[in-house]
């Protein structure tokens, strides 16, 4: 199969080889289990359980509030103790409201809505459904709501789903496990999720370096000519939805839109593997497999954890450090997110535990820019990195968005490759969360300025009926003693 | 073929001159500059910057007599929209960005009296009469003005709550070496 190119890109140390030949290892339910509410991109889910009640795996705790919103579930049978703010597993370190539920050991399932008997004769509304009472996000890290995604068939001419097993992030190996172990799962949640969007087509994107991965995923699909595993160049970022669709189709997704425009829908294979459990067997997102690595864990390993199990239960599970780490991070080295500490919670969206050693960290100092090109040859969409970062560093935002840096996937090629050590990635996040705070800003003063002009109106409305009803009382009043 | 020409050409000059005394004559005087900057104002009439309502406070800020920071609800944002429209440089650096606050109705100080509800006027207060009032938290957009009224004092204005979603990385700092 034909394989197109993207600009840019790094090859960055992988250092997969640290987790990526131990097997998926369950991880028990630890005692307490902390569910935040928000744990997907869209609106708050709102929690439909008491404090004291009593749950049963499997249950509902909180329910989706519009179409773009994710269900959450209760990952073990117990009591909910509290619903409080708890410190979110994000780099700012806020907390979040959270349920906190205590497991009485049971572990006991709740009846679960009936399988889809058929899934690829049944209505695709069926599936979609299903997909979101289930609560399945996007696994590979955007967790955006897959049931919105299959969805898309409905306003999209589509024709191919990109299952994205390409894990371009060093050091996991979570989906490379899955795609080894569960590849009959993960082929038959595929099929589900094409029969969903009405497409015949399946590409399965791997990168070149996971060869067990390639071979299980063709096993399992062998005979069905719709579905072709691509094995893809290993680089950085290769795994980014827009890229490899380009990469394996050729389409370019244009700046600011979908990639259903151009007719593809991507979704991680740990996702297809968690729509093959809810359609199959009825069994929402209760957990992930997260991959604990890094030269500071003793024993690094590939959990299926609970979600809401704390990120000390599982670097314990690991056998504890091995060093004092010097650097904790959510998610891959490159798009991670530093962790505020290890009494977070695992949620939907946490794919990586990394504890990184001294050694696996580089700490230079920041050197003036030398103007050498490296950020802008290595941009895997086509910025130039050095003239946005001197622009934020001046506070000229408005320079940088015409220089498209809202178009920056905060990938960290450029940081990565810069010799100066300019925080490159850091100056674009910034200026996108600046610019976005003045989009919700400008938005919440539309809001305003069509409540006040109601409101205003009302108020004319009202003191022209007094008025009209005074007149007419008056004039009532004239017209009695004649 | 010569008079259908003349006579149309003398009516079209003839209503021209028409319009163009009309034009003269009954003008609205009103300066252009005004509805932009009053279109990129909240529109919510709270009279926090001194004046009594945006239409005002555009007037003064098209004769130059406010300065572009005068709106606290509008924020960086549109201090930063106006420095740019007026063509003058926003001093954003004496400009205290200011916390976006939200009213809170003390629950055991609320005996509903319905004031703060006449006073807000994005309806962003609900309740009747003897009935506790609240605020929706997200329609408020921090005029205070309910809290003026409250005869109770009972209405606090709270700073609205850093949230995981809406929080964002800080700039980089360089460090003081590097130049």
């Amino acid at each position: 199969m034909k394989i197109f190119d993207i600009p840019g890109g790094v090859h960055p140390v992988y250092r997969k080889e640290l987790a990526s030949e131990q097997p998926i290892r369950p991880l028990p339910p630890p005692p307490r289990l902390y569910i935040p509410l928000q744990q997907h991109v869209g609106a708050l889910s709102v929690p439909i359980v008491a404090v004291g009640s009593h749950v049963s795996k499997g249950q509902v705790l909180c329910v989706r509030q519009g179409t773009l919103s994710a269900t959450q579930h209760a990952p073990t049978s117990g009591t909910v103790v509290a619903i409080e703010s708890v410190t979110a597993p994000h780099a700012s370190g806020l907390a979040q409201d959270t349920i906190v539920i205590e497991a009485d050991g049971r572990d006991a399932w709740a009846e679960l809505p009936e399988p889809i008997d058929d899934p690829l004769a049944a209505d695709p509304q069926q599936i979609i459904d299903r997909v979101a009472g289930s609560g399945i996000v996007g696994l590979g890290g955007a967790i955006f709501p897959a049931a919105v995604k299959l969805g898309m068939g409905k306003q999209y001419k589509l024709d191919t789903l990109l299952l994205n097993g390409a894990e371009c992030e060093p050091y996991l190996t979570c989906d490379d496990r899955v795609m080894r172990e569960h590849a009959d799962e993960v082929i038959d949640g595929a099929r589900i999720m094409a029969h969903a969007l009405g497409v015949r087509r399946i590409l399965i994107g791997v990168e070149g370096n996971k060869p067990q991965a390639i071979a299980a995923l063709e096993r399992a699909a062998a005979g069905d000519a719709g579905i072709t595993v691509v094995p893809v160049p290993v680089r950085y970022p290769v795994g980014y939805a827009q890229h490899l669709t380009r990469i394996v189709t050729g389409r370019e997704t244009p700046a600011e839109h979908r990639n259903a425009e151009v007719g593809v829908v991507t979704h991680n294979v740990a996702t297809a593997r968690a729509v093959h459990h809810a359609v199959r067997f009825g069994r929402p997102l209760i957990s992930r497999i997260v991959t604990v690595t890094g030269g500071a864990i003793r024993q690094p390993s590939n959990l299926e954890v609970a979600i809401g199990a704390l990120v000390s239960a599982l670097v314990d599970a690991c056998g504890g450090f091995s060093c004092e780490p010097r650097q904790l991070v959510l998610g891959g080295p490159m798009m991670g997110q530093p962790l505020p500490g290890l009494e977070v919670p695992i949620v939907k969206g946490s794919a990586g535990i990394l504890a990184l050693s001294a050694d696996e960290v580089v700490e230079a100092r920041e050197r003036p820019c030398i103007r050498c090109g490296s950020c802008v040859s290595v941009c895997p969409c086509g910025l130039s990195p050095m003239d946005m970062a001197a622009l934020i560093r001046k506070d000229k935002l408005d320079a940088a968005a015409k220089l498209f840096v809202g178009d920056c996937i905060g990938c960290g090629s450029c940081s990565w490759a810069c010799p100066s050590h300019i925080p490159l990635v850091q100056y674009f996040n910034y200026a996108n969360g600046v610019l976005a705070e003045q989009e919700r800003q400008r938005r919440k003063n539309e809001r305003v300025r069509t409540l006040a002009e109601a409101h205003a109106l009302r108020v004319e409305s009202l003191e022209r009926a007094k008025k009209e009803a005074r007149a007419a009382k008056l004039g009532d009043k004239t017209e009695t003693p004649a | 073929m010569i008079v259908a020409i003349v006579s149309l050409m003398g009516m079209g000059l003839a209503l021209g001159a028409l319009l163009g005394a009309a034009s003269k004559w009954l003008a609205v005087e009103e300066n252009p500059i005004e509805a932009e900057l009053q279109a990129m104002l909240p529109g919510s009439q709270c009279g926090q910057c001194g004046y009594v309502g945006c239409a005002q406070a555009a007037a003064a800020l098209a004769r130059g007599e406010a300065p572009v920071t005068l709106c606290p609800p509008g924020g960086r944002a549109v201090a930063e929209a106006l420095a740019k429209k007026l063509g003058v440089k926003a001093d954003l650096s004496a400009h205290e960005e200011k916390v976006p606050q939200y009213a809170y109705i003390r629950p055991d100080l609320c005996f509903g009296c319905t004031r703060c509800m006449a006073e807000c006027n994005v309806d962003a207060i609900i309740g009747a009469t003897k009935q506790m009032h609240d605020v929706i938290a997200d329609l408020c957009h921090g005029c205070g003005k309910c809290a003026l009224v409250c005869p109770t004092q009972g209405i606090e204005m709270r700073p609205v709550p850093a949230t995981v979603s809406s929080w964002h990385w800080p700039k980089p700092q360089r460090a003081a070496s590097a130049h």
